[in-house]
């Protein structure tokens, strides 16, 4: 690891001009890099700023700036559109979800790598199965699951599937935390007379938490992304989803949308991801490089 | 796995036995802990394994389960009478043309987005790692670190949003696409519809597809490159490798591994597409060139209520699924899986 290329960048900060063929390389990487990025950028900036046009505006020419900027559209989106109570019920669901999946699953994860017990590899791998068995293979028994259970079209429903289908990645993810912890706290912690709950609560969690906080934003843009579950298991406009509501505009005949508010439910949407992404960024790529996959 | 790994005692009777050596008296204190359960244990347990693991069989593993059984009957759902028809379920979808079409572009997507995913992302990893200057240290091109992070977001973005924006850039007369292409001059792109059209739907979809997942591919292949000895770069260098050249026969072996993984991965989410389709094709494309297997599953139980039916198209789905991790596993093998470059050195 010491040796690794990154090791390198430092040591070689000064301005080298290279060989011809080296220019004639990084500035093609350049160029190549710069494209990509602008393909990434531009269709977000050209939402955002179709997002204060009217419809007919959009309709009439799709480049041209605003010519009157107004929050109309937003206004229209979270009410007309109902994004507003979309993104309610997101909030919701994906809070308690959250909080769920993080406690359960930290849980878990601890008494499945600190604990020995028949039947824990059994446990561990029935968590493998569930985490490769495509969704799709689910979805239907799971609709009746949910149908006899009452909780179909509710969203406590919502919420337990959710949580169910974000444990055991969670799980996976924090069980190579608690093991590579060590040992002689807990075992301190214990011969001073702390039980399992308070050992785990203020011994072992806290010292979890760069851990934590990794799983914590994985699981929630992949629960406030979630698509598929919602879609089939909670049909009751009323308690849709953000993703829910952008699908519904794409399910609609190519007449019939505001575009205006498509755009603005689109930003809506889009806002509390980057705000997620812009702060956390460097831990999500460094857990993304730890290897998530492995 | 390990074959070296020295045999242990079976665990719970090295502390009796400790106890019980004769001399060593046994001191009062020595209760067997371990036999003792406490109301705190036992409420620990309860909470920390049981009521996760109910939850989770209950919601996650018996719907497996339950497919695989619904996948052999011709239950509509709604009725309480189901009958046993065996393999009648996978027979009929053999004649299935809508269905065939739909798994022809499920497997081609599993083929396609990988490939041109996993070329690109090493592409921009090897740019941003070590394709700067050849004088100097090995390193990567000035700002790389802009370039991950922009490309990493659309990661964040949640599918049917992508899938929307999209749509919107494709549209035939007010899109993005076509405006930029009339803005230089090609004339006759004025209101061609990329997703409208038998012949270019499958690509564009592809390519939003791509678009979305490069960024997360790239900084798994950047961390890996990371963990690579910057000597071997050196030496390939001194030996007059070309930047191209040291990618092929340098980098790629050395990542292997992680390819590998990106690969099942991408291959996995390739075949769904569900999201992607509906977002951008609800209707399956014109001529159903963009309909995937998940579509055809999704229509069949929730619009047309054909439950037994639909769970068999879920398992051929994950048949395809675990087929595809199979063949990847396989190519890695026969393409000399465990030899790489140091091996040679």
């Amino acid at each position: 690891m010491s040796t690794g290329v990154e090791e390198r960048h430092g040591t070689a900060r000064r301005r080298v001009s290279g060989t011809a063929g080296d220019r004639t390389a990084v500035a093609t990487s350049h160029v190549l890099l710069t494209f990509g990025a602008v393909l990434v950028v531009v269709p977000f900036v050209w939402v955002f700023v179709s997002s204060f046009k009217t419809t007919s505006e959009i309709l009439a020419s799709p480049f041209s700036l605003p010519a009157d900027p107004s929050l109309d559209n937003y206004v229209n989106a979270w009410t007309d559109a109902g994004i507003g109570r979309y993104f309610l019920n997101t909030i919701v669901v994906v809070g308690c979800a959250l909080f769920l999946v993080m406690l359960l699953g930290a849980l878990t994860a601890y008494v499945l790598a600190r604990f020995r017990f028949p039947g824990n590899k059994v446990i561990y791998n029935l968590m493998l199965a569930g985490l490769t068995f495509p969704v799709f293979l689910a979805i239907v028994p799971l609709f009746f699951v949910l149908r006899n259970a009452g909780l179909l079209n509710t969203l406590p429903g919502l919420i337990v599937t959710y949580v169910a289908f974000a444990f055991p990645f969670t799980v996976f993810f924090l069980y190579s935390f608690f093991r590579s912890l060590p040992h002689e706290v807990a075992e301190a912690a214990q011969v001073d007379g702390a039980g399992e709950w308070r050992t785990f609560f203020q011994i072992m969690l806290p010292m979890a938490r760069p851990g934590m906080a990794s799983v914590a934003i994985f699981n929630f843009l992949g629960l406030w992304n979630q698509f598929l579950l919602p879609v089939a298991l909670n049909t009751e406009t009323d308690n849709y989803v953000l993703t829910q509501g952008m699908a519904q505009f794409a399910s609609q005949a190519g007449y019939a949308v505001d575009f205006g508010a498509l755009y603005a439910g689109v930003v809506m949407t889009v806002i509390p991801v980057l705000v997620v992404y812009v702060f956390f960024q460097r831990r999500l790529q460094g857990s993304v490089a730890q290897g998530t996959f492995r | 796995m390990s074959g070296t790994s020295t045999p242990a005692a079976p665990r719970g009777a090295t502390q009796p036995a400790a106890a019980d050596r004769p001399g060593n008296t046994p001191r009062p204190v020595r209760r067997r802990r371990r036999r003792q359960i406490s109301l705190d244990k036992a409420s620990f347990f309860a909470v920390a394994l049981f009521l996760p693991l109910t939850v989770y069989v209950i919601f996650v593993i018996s719907p497996f389960v339950q497919a695989v059984y619904f996948s052999m009957t011709d239950w509509s759902g709604f009725t309480a009478d189901m009958a046993f028809v065996g393999l009648d379920n996978f027979v009929r979808l053999l004649g299935d043309d809508k269905f065939l079409r739909a798994a022809m572009n499920s497997a081609l997507l599993a083929v396609v987005v990988p490939t041109v995913t996993i070329v690109i992302a090493i592409g921009v990893a090897t740019m941003v790692t070590v394709g700067g200057s050849t004088t100097g240290g090995v390193r990567g091109l000035r700002g790389a670190g802009f370039y991950r992070v922009i490309s990493f977001f659309p990661y964040c973005v949640p599918a049917i949003v992508i899938g929307l924006v999209w749509a919107q850039v494709y549209d035939p007369s007010r899109g993005l696409l076509n405006g930029v292409l009339t803005g230089i001059g090609l004339d006759g792109m004025t209101d061609f519809p990329w997703l409208g059209d038998p012949r270019t739907a499958m690509g564009a979809s592809m390519f939003v597809i791509v678009w979305s997942f490069i960024g997360f591919y790239t900084v798994l292949f950047v961390a890996a490159i990371k963990g690579v000895p910057g000597e071997i770069y050196e030496a390939a260098r001194l030996d007059g490798a070309s930047r191209f050249r040291t990618a092929v026969s340098i980098t790629v072996p050395l990542i292997r591994d992680n390819v590998r993984t990106a690969w099942i991965y991408l291959g996995i989410a390739a075949i769904d597409s569900f999201v992607y389709m509906q977002a951008m094709n609800p209707g399956g494309g014109p001529g159903y060139s963009t309909f995937v297997i998940s579509q055809d599953l999704y229509q069949t139980a929730f619009a047309k209520g054909q439950f037994g039916y639909a769970t068999a198209m879920g398992v051929v789905l994950a048949l395809v699924t675990l087929l595809f991790a199979g063949a990847v596993f396989l190519v890695d093998r026969i393409t000399g899986g465990r030899d790489d470059v140091r091996g040679h050195a």
